[in-house]
């Protein structure tokens, strides 16, 4: 009681220095965000959508938004091991936006990128258009206090027929011990506009909290893909959500790698209308005591929609994987066509994984299917490598690996890639074989 | 090279080989043949070091080492080659990739550098023609949705790479339509040298047309009943295996 008590008293303190002061409507959100976060404090196990991850070590520590950012301290060739080169870039550290680090050089008239910050200023009315309009802080109350709390965060406006010649980076790193991050991004892609998100978390190895939720909105025809790549400090805490709300014939694809943090929850929730179609692909990877949770829910609210789902997990050591999936299909949402997939590779005795897939379904003429399994590599490729003079150990990882690569092969996006792909290696190397042959 | 003594086998508590001797020189093409459930592929497993089985009396010697004492990596670094009946499809491993690990392995063991890419690359370009292959083979992954055919002809494709010392190819010939037979046999014969060895297990005759071989053995219930020539397949092929004393299949 006492650790929500402690959250509530600070928000008073810093409350005056959140973006948006002089916009009422802004206030009233952020007073009734404050108000459901207070009634109910953090989610908690009892609440069905939270079953498998406790959270309360956040309540006990009191994470607090950091009061002084210096730029200059931040290593750069750190930061660039993430950046992609050939893409707009926003970088915001320790919760806000850093002018200097950021670069949207070239980026074409009609589109507009900015800080969440700089958006309340030059553009209220678009963002009170949106804010709050894909996810409600009744959701559950890690929504309500990002609405409360978010201190910046990107705005994405791409107009209509607008394809977008480069990617979109946002990179959100953390540099101080117990730092609350919190962000508020909203991207809109407008009829038959097309444009790809890369949304990178990045820390150091002190603890702290990041709390990011994106909504998003996919117009008529329009395309988007989302990569997320969350490679948190090993200490660190992440709440992520990304809600969608898709309308006709739009597609939406995302790609969630969740290799980073002690404790991570991630949401990826969205509506379908009409025809639209989207395609979600999850790779996480966990040791120690690692704990990734991640949350699907996709629903088909009217018909001919496709959803395509694949997540995949490898836990070694004590880590904890959790995949709560849910496709619902709503009565008028006839010819559906749905996959739900959840792979868990298990490493280690200790380790778990929690999958609990979903249906939903209220129409009479429509293709769902789902599957989950949990189990070891398999004993009959390890004997196969084995016979062709492959030891023991590097059989297991290769055949890891390639567990994994699936997910990465399907980034079209080259540079983040290689980029994973790097990732992949470090963690499972592989000898000397060259890239393209993997 | 390879001198298996009175060799005993158990699947659990079941006996499958019960006391097997075969004895193979340096050059030589060995058949085994025989009904379901003799034997032949447990034999064939336990020379490759298949976990789940018991070897409960024998020994297999191996160009003078104890074999059944070597891991299966160890057996196949030392020149043994399983061609799998059923190899074994593996999702996100490539071919090539597959093969030049296990080319490498197989010179760290004999003490020689690691072959680079480009050298692995006109290596394996130069042996794939041979099994009439596609080059797009290399950079799928290994037997993943390859039909009976390019499965089988992949098996040999490896043992071309790997160059193996002994060659254990069990029921290679199965599933296969008689013009992959012949591409697979074709492969076969051109690894045979005055040095390798080949075991062959198979169920039918037709694969000795292509691929003479020097002895013909029969298994019949967990034991060789017969032994002879060439000519002994065509006999078994005409009075069926309860000639031999083997139950029908």
């Amino acid at each position: 009681m006492s650790g929500l008590q402690n959250y509530k008293t600070d928000y008073q303190q810093i409350q005056a220095d959140l973006p948006g002061q002089s916009l009422a409507w802004l206030q009233q959100i952020r007073i009734d965000a404050f108000s459901v976060f207070s009634d109910t404090g953090f989610p908690s196990l009892r609440e069905e959508e939270w079953r498998y991850t406790n959270i309360s070590a956040i309540e006990k520590k009191l994470f607090s938004p950091s009061t002084n950012v210096d730029s200059n301290a931040i290593d750069q060739a750190w930061l660039d091991s993430f950046c992609l080169k050939d893409a707009y870039t926003l970088v915001i550290i320790n919760g806000r936006f850093s002018k200097a680090h950021s670069s949207l050089k070239g980026l074409p008239e009609t589109v507009t990128i900015l800080s969440m910050g700089d958006a309340l200023e030059q553009n209220p009315e678009l963002v009170e258009k949106y804010l709050t309009k894909a996810v409600a802080n009744e959701e559950h109350s890690f929504v309500a206090f990002n609405s409360a709390w978010f201190s910046d965060g990107l705005f994405v406006h791409v107009p209509v027929k607008q394809v977008l010649d480069k990617p979109v980076q946002l990179i959100h790193l953390v540099t101080q011990a117990d730092c609350l991050a919190v962000s508020r991004n909203i991207l809109i892609v407008e009829d038959m506009a097309q444009v790809e998100v890369i949304e990178t978390f990045v820390g150091d190895s002190n603890a702290y909290l990041t709390a990011s939720v994106t909504e998003i909105f996919v117009e008529k025809n329009a395309d988007l893909t989302l990569y997320k790549m969350q490679n948190e400090g090993d200490k660190a805490y992440h709440f992520g959500g990304t809600y969608v709300k898709q309308a006709k014939h739009s597609r939406f694809k995302h790609h969630n790698f969740a290799f980073g943090s002690l404790l991570a929850r991630n949401d990826v929730h969205t509506d379908l209308d009409m025809a639209s179609e989207c395609d979600l692909n999850g790779l996480y990877i966990g040791v120690k005591r690692q704990h990734i949770d991640n949350h699907t829910r996709i629903k088909h609210m009217q018909p001919h929609a496709i959803s395509k789902e694949m997540y995949k997990g490898i836990l070694n050591q004590r880590a904890k994987g959790v995949f709560q999936g849910l496709v619902f299909v709503a009565e008028d949402a006839q010819k559906t066509d749905s996959v739900m997939n959840n792979r868990n590779l298990l490493l280690s005795n200790d380790a778990e994984a929690d999958a609990k897939p979903q249906l939903k379904i209220y129409a009479d003429d429509v293709k769902c299917a789902h599957g989950v399994t949990v189990g070891q590599l398999d004993e009959k490729s390890i004997f196969y490598l084995k016979s062709r003079a492959i030891d023991e150990a590097t059989a297991r990882n290769m055949l890891t690996f390639a567990f994994a690569n699936e997910m990465v092969g399907k980034v079209d996006n080259k540079e983040l890639h290689t980029m994973l792909l790097g990732q992949l290696l470090q963690r499972f190397s592989q000898k000397s074989v060259d890239e393209k042959w993997l | 090279m390879l001198n298996i003594e009175n060799l005993h086998v158990n699947v659990g508590d079941k006996a499958i080989l019960k006391g097997v001797n075969l004895q193979i020189k340096p050059g030589e093409v060995h058949t085994i043949m025989g009904p379901n459930g003799a034997g032949k592929s447990t034999l064939s497993h336990v020379l490759s070091g298949k976990a789940g089985y018991t070897v409960t009396q024998g020994k297999v010697t191996y160009m003078g080492k104890d074999l059944l004492g070597m891991e299966p990596e160890l057996r196949a670094r030392e020149g043994v080659f399983l061609a799998f009946q059923y190899p074994v499809e593996i999702p996100g491993v490539s071919n090539i990739y597959l093969m030049k690990a296990a080319l490498n392995a197989n010179r760290k063991h004999q003490g020689l550098d690691e072959v680079d890419a480009m050298d692995f690359l006109t290596l394996v370009k130069d042996k794939i023609k041979l099994l009439q292959m596609d080059e797009k083979f290399l950079y799928r992954a290994v037997n993943e949705g390859f039909s009976g055919g390019e499965k089988k002809r992949n098996e040999i494709l490896q043992a071309a790479i790997l160059e193996p010392k002994l060659c254990v190819l069990d029921e290679t010939d199965s599933g296969l339509d008689i013009d992959a037979l012949k591409i697979v046999a074709k492969g076969i014969n051109s690894l045979r040298t005055e040095q390798r060895s080949f075991l062959m297990i198979t169920h039918y005759q037709r694969m000795l047309d292509y691929v003479k071989p020097d002895f013909v053995h029969v298994l019949a219930d967990g034991r060789i009943v017969k032994s002879g020539g060439p000519e002994l397949a065509l006999e078994l092929e005409a009075k069926g295996y309860q000639w031999v004393g083997g139950k029908a299949a």
